[in-house]
């Protein structure tokens, strides 16, 4: 008998105890009629060829494992960014279970958004009723001071109206008259969560901003962080960064303080975001910075019609990238950055210069969000390293482009190509036929390390098994340092690893490295 | 080891009372049709019967208040068919649902991932906005040639409806036909778009409705029968807890020949027709199909539970007397054999879990299976629900629930919060979406969906890992810290008032 009283074995250890075994084997000889195990073991290695990487990187239609989600995720996050703001997600009422649940199991934090809850009457009469009685229901319980309503890809396909319906509801009663709605369509069939980000934020702006003059501020700034699972960390450094410099900021879109609520008794449904009054106020900025280029294309479009300057980032992450963001920042505030970033700075170059040997010329591939991969790969190459394989799926041809002038800017890019709209199966057979020494990515990333071996660095939305990361920034001089001791420590260990057998490999087995 | 104990019903109606006094007056209507107490049993006489749960359930949920629950797909591809191990699983439409549901219910599996089997792998069409507009069928057509080309072991296709599926017309039937012809594979079109019904639950049924009609009596199946053929039905490995059931059925000598749908393969639900008895775990999940195959191949089903040693052994005895004495003098054996093993996990955790109270919100078969399973370590249930129970389920749950249990049918957030913060359990086991608000008030709290990462709980010796657990999350001394010590409380003010 397996199991004890005094040593309980968990799931791992249980079913490899020999009565498990053998019950597994017998189910599968008995009753699962298996390919044969010769059969099986030959179409696993054909999966690592050139042959088969071909096939798949032809596909057209079939899409597996990719690296990206759906428009309402990123209006959820971002609705999450602002003064009490409930989400409101108008259409079926699965997807919001499925947004709350993933956002959740990033965060390890509640994640409150309500849906209209249509089902098949509203997808013949339309969803009118279900937003009528879903705000005022809203309203009710949930005590927000703003409600921002997105759309579930059924909702588009019958083409509810949003404006008409919340306008109607208004009228209804369902909320009070000044009270704001702020709306966005995120068709799911349209882009990725970035763009659902991007479309949430500009209805936000746009509900506080349209017909309104615009008295410019001198010298303020917005900054837009786009969908980041990292915002805990990174939005605190930032702020952090921008208070020393002594500059006069406004984040719009800050989800830091809503995921990562203290435990101490009380369940705080909203906690933090971006101020109503500011979001107003923010009209009047000098200019508006994102620090995503590719979450923020419209909303940065709408900032431009009230005449503000702009600028976009791509993920401020390394050297070059802080640097360039830091000048921007005091070249619109007027702020000089001060003696202590460059000390920060200083340090960080400091560690790079301690561990250069053990960086340059590794190979990389990198995964994820357009706007991350090129933050990495500029950071990688920083180090010395190398990045092989640029995927994002959700990457457009401009990314692309993008991509490639950045890389060829340095001797460390030439072998890098880039994948604009391919999957992580995709990956698998880049890895094999191509392999590189590290993966950097999210969770999901980790099948790819077990097919491959390759070790995985996860620095990205969704990190689901391993605990916190997100608190610790990885944007700015700091979060650099904290990207480089991730990458290292994954590289030590992987040479103790493998140098660690006693009286074989240890000889390697280096005390100080 | 029946516990004998009875909740406060006073205090639970007042609860109710105060919770829908907070809803606008139309939706507090259709509210309090879903929250009542357990009274006492009316139907003297019928076997089991222990208490009345009576609310009304399997209704739309109400726009705008935050309702647990997810979708058909969910039912459908996350549930029923989305551990079938070598069969991909297409989420036909956009990205997200599949991506969402990708690897999150932890059905375990053995088998080469992406070669012989597929179940943690997110297999899409990824629709776009042209998909739309002139629709998707020829798409799939490419999907499923893709997979063939791509995925040659696969022993077949599902095609998982998302909302637009059914929203623009798409004929999934007839391409399925004619590509199940031209690759000699069974491909199964299922029309679980995400709006139908109110909940997962039609999900199920439509998913079991897909098998009956698109699996079973497509070809000859070669198997040879015995007389102590059973199918497992409603076990969805999580955790591995079919393997820790499995292992008892087969130790008291019957023959698991098909598991569903945890670590299953196509061949054992083609065969499934061919068994003497269908034990059934989660009714709420497959009672359809094993209504379906008791009336067209004569199989008689039988409802099971293999959470804690009561109920295990009772369940043991109850299926083998169908058997005869063969069977159930290896029962008894085996029952005898474990018997250790479960006073050792008692006497451990008994004097640590004792009187401690627990709330439940889950969905399929937990709200009244696990039940004893807490009572076989001393622990009492003060509330339970259904995210997605029909009628059937509550006056089962009569069978569990003690008088004066409070009763949740589809609750929301709102609701349970409030209950939560004012009857202070000392242990909830709801959701994900549940975990972390109920932590933050300081209360211990395991998920009971997914085991919390943990598992399996099924059988005996998931019951120890369970017993483990429950006592891991409720003594750990991090819910000790929660109040800094220069401050006197941190009871929020609203319940201060309210008390």
């Amino acid at each position: 008998m397996p199991q004890s009283a005094e040593k309980i074995l968990d799931h791992a250890p249980l079913f490899r105890e020999p009565e498990y075994r053998q019950m597994l084997a017998e189910k599968k000889l008995n009753f699962e009629c298996p390919h044969a195990e010769q059969i099986v073991t030959e179409q696993g290695e054909h999966t690592k060829t050139w042959e088969y990487r071909e096939k798949n990187l032809a596909r057209e239609a079939l899409v597996v494992n990719p690296a990206k989600a759906c428009q309402p995720l990123g209006a959820v996050f971002a609705a999450a960014g602002f003064e009490r703001t409930m989400s409101f997600v108008h259409g079926s009422q699965g997807c919001v279970a499925y947004y709350r649940s993933h956002l959740s199991r990033h965060f390890k934090e509640p994640s409150s958004a309500v849906s209209s809850s249509m089902t098949e009457d509203a997808a013949v009469f339309g969803g009118l009723k279900n937003m009528v009685d879903g705000l005022a229901n809203t309203y009710a319980l949930y005590d927000p001071k703003m409600i921002a309503v997105s759309t579930t890809c059924m909702a588009e396909v019958i083409g509810d109206d949003l404006h008409g319906f919340i306008e109607n509801a208004r009228t209804e009663g369902s909320v009070p008259p000044e009270f704001d709605v702020p709306f966005a369509h995120t068709p799911a069939f349209v882009g990725s969560h970035v763009d659902g980000y991007d479309s949430m934020v500009k209805g936000i702006l746009e509900h506080f901003w349209k017909g309104k003059e615009r008295t410019k501020a001198a010298g303020t700034i917005n900054i837009i962080p786009g969908f980041d699972g990292f915002c805990v960390g990174n939005n605190r450094e930032l702020k952090r960064l921008l208070n020393l410099m002594g500059v006069s900021y406004t984040f719009i879109q800050d989800a830091s303080d809503q995921f990562d609520t203290p435990s101490d008794g009380e369940f705080r449904m909203y906690d933090g975001g971006t101020k109503i009054k500011d979001v107003r106020a923010a009209l009047n900025a000098e200019a508006t910075l994102s620090l995503q280029h590719y979450n923020t294309r419209k909303t940065l479009e709408y900032c431009r019609e009230f005449e503000q300057a702009t600028a976009s980032f791509h993920y401020p992450l390394g050297v070059k990238a802080t640097d360039e963001f830091l000048m921007k920042v005091s070249e619109v505030s007027g702020r000089e950055i001060p003696e202590t970033i460059r000390l920060e700075r200083g340090r960080l170059i400091d560690a790079m210069a301690d561990s250069q040997s053990w960086l340059h010329g590794k190979k990389y591939a990198i995964y994820g969000d357009p706007d991350f991969v090129y933050a990495v790969a500029r950071f990688v190459m920083e180090t010395g390293g190398e990045p092989i394989h640029c995927l994002a799926t959700n990457g457009t041809p401009a990314w692309k482009a993008e991509m490639k002038e950045l890389l060829a800017a340095s001797p460390f890019g030439k072998d890098a190509q880039v994948w604009p709209g391919k999957d992580l199966w995709a990956m698998r057979s880049l890895l094999f036929t191509e392999p590189v020494d590290l993966l950097i990515g999210n969770s999901y990333g980790k099948y790819l390390e077990r097919d491959t071996g390759t070790p995985l660095v996860r620095l990205m939305f969704p990190i689901f098994d391993r605990h916190h990361h997100h608190r610790f920034p990885l944007m700015g001089y700091q979060g650099g340092l904290r990207v480089l001791t991730t990458i290292l420590d994954k590289i030590f260990d992987k040479l103790d690893r493998e140098s660690m057998q006693l009286g074989v490999t240890d000889y390697s087995y280096d005390l100080t490295r | 080891m029946s516990l004998d104990y009875e909740n406060d019903s006073a205090f639970h109606e007042e609860l109710i009372t105060q919770v829908l006094s907070q809803y606008p007056n139309k939706a507090a209507k259709r509210r309090q049709k879903h929250l009542s107490v357990a009274t006492d049993s009316e139907e003297v006489g019928e076997e089991g019967q222990i208490s009345e749960c009576d609310v009304k359930s399997n209704i739309k949920s109400i726009p705008g208040v935050m309702t647990i629950r997810g979708c058909a797909y969910a039912g459908s591809k996350g549930v029923v068919w989305g551990p079938v191990k070598d069969m991909v699983h297409v989420s036909h439409g956009p990205v997200g649902c599949g991506q969402y549901s990708w690897s999150q219910r932890r059905n375990y599996y053995v088998g080469t991932t992406g070669i012989d089997t597929f179940v943690t792998m997110q297999f899409t069409s990824d629709f776009q906005e042209k998909d739309i507009v002139f629709g998707g069928d020829g798409k799939l057509e490419k999907i499923i040639d893709e997979i063939e080309e791509l995925f040659p072991l696969s022993k077949g296709i599902t095609v998982q409806s998302e909302c637009p599926i059914g929203l623009i017309g798409d004929d999934i039937e007839a391409v399925s036909r004619k590509k199940a012809k031209e690759h000699e594979k069974t491909i199964v079109p299922v029309r679980c778009e995400g709006f139908r019904g109110v909940s997962q639950s039609l999900g199920h049924h439509i998913a079991n409705d897909a098998i009956r009609d698109w699996v079973f009596d497509k070809g000859e199946v070669e198997f040879e029968t015995g007389a102590y053929d059973v199918n497992v039905v409603g076990d969805y490995n999580i955790g591995g807890d079919a393997w820790a059931s499995r292992i008892l059925l087969e130790e008291i000598g019957l023959r698991v020949v098909g598991n569903w749908s945890g670590d299953a393969t196509l061949a054992e639900m083609e065969r499934a027709p061919k068994a003497k008895l269908n034990l059934i775990h989660c009714y709420r999940s497959m009672n359809y199909i094993c209504r379906h195959m008791e009336e067209k191949y004569g199989i008689p089903w039988m409802e099971y539970n293999f959470f804690g040693p009561s109920q295990i052994e009772d369940s043991l005895r109850k299926i083998a007397k169908h058997f005869g004495p063969t069977i159930e003098e290896r029962a008894e054996r085996v029952i005898a054999k474990y018997q250790p093993l479960v006073d050792a996990v008692v006497d451990k955790y008994w004097p640590r879990l004792q009187g401690k109270r627990v709330m439940l919100y889950v969905g399929g078969l937990r709200p009244r299976h696990v039940i004893t399973a807490y009572e076989d370590l001393g622990m009492q249930i003060v509330g339970t629900g259904y995210e997605f129970g029909h009628n059937d389920d509550y006056q089962r749950t009569g069978h569990y629930a003690k008088k004066g249990t409070l009763i949740y049918d589809d609750a929301t957030s709102y609701e349970l919060d409030k209950f939560i913060e004012r009857i202070r359990p000392d242990l909830v086991g709801s959701g994900i979406k549940e975990k972390y608000p109920v932590q933050k008030m300081g209360i211990p709290f395991r998920q009971m969906h997914s085991w919390d990462y943990s598992g399996p709980y099924h059988g005996y010796d998931g019951f120890a890992i369970f017993a483990r657990d429950m006592d891991l999350a409720i003594n750990n001394p991090v819910w000790d810290l929660y109040d800094a010590p220069w401050k006197k409380t941190t009871v929020p003010a609203e319940r201060l008032a309210a008390e």
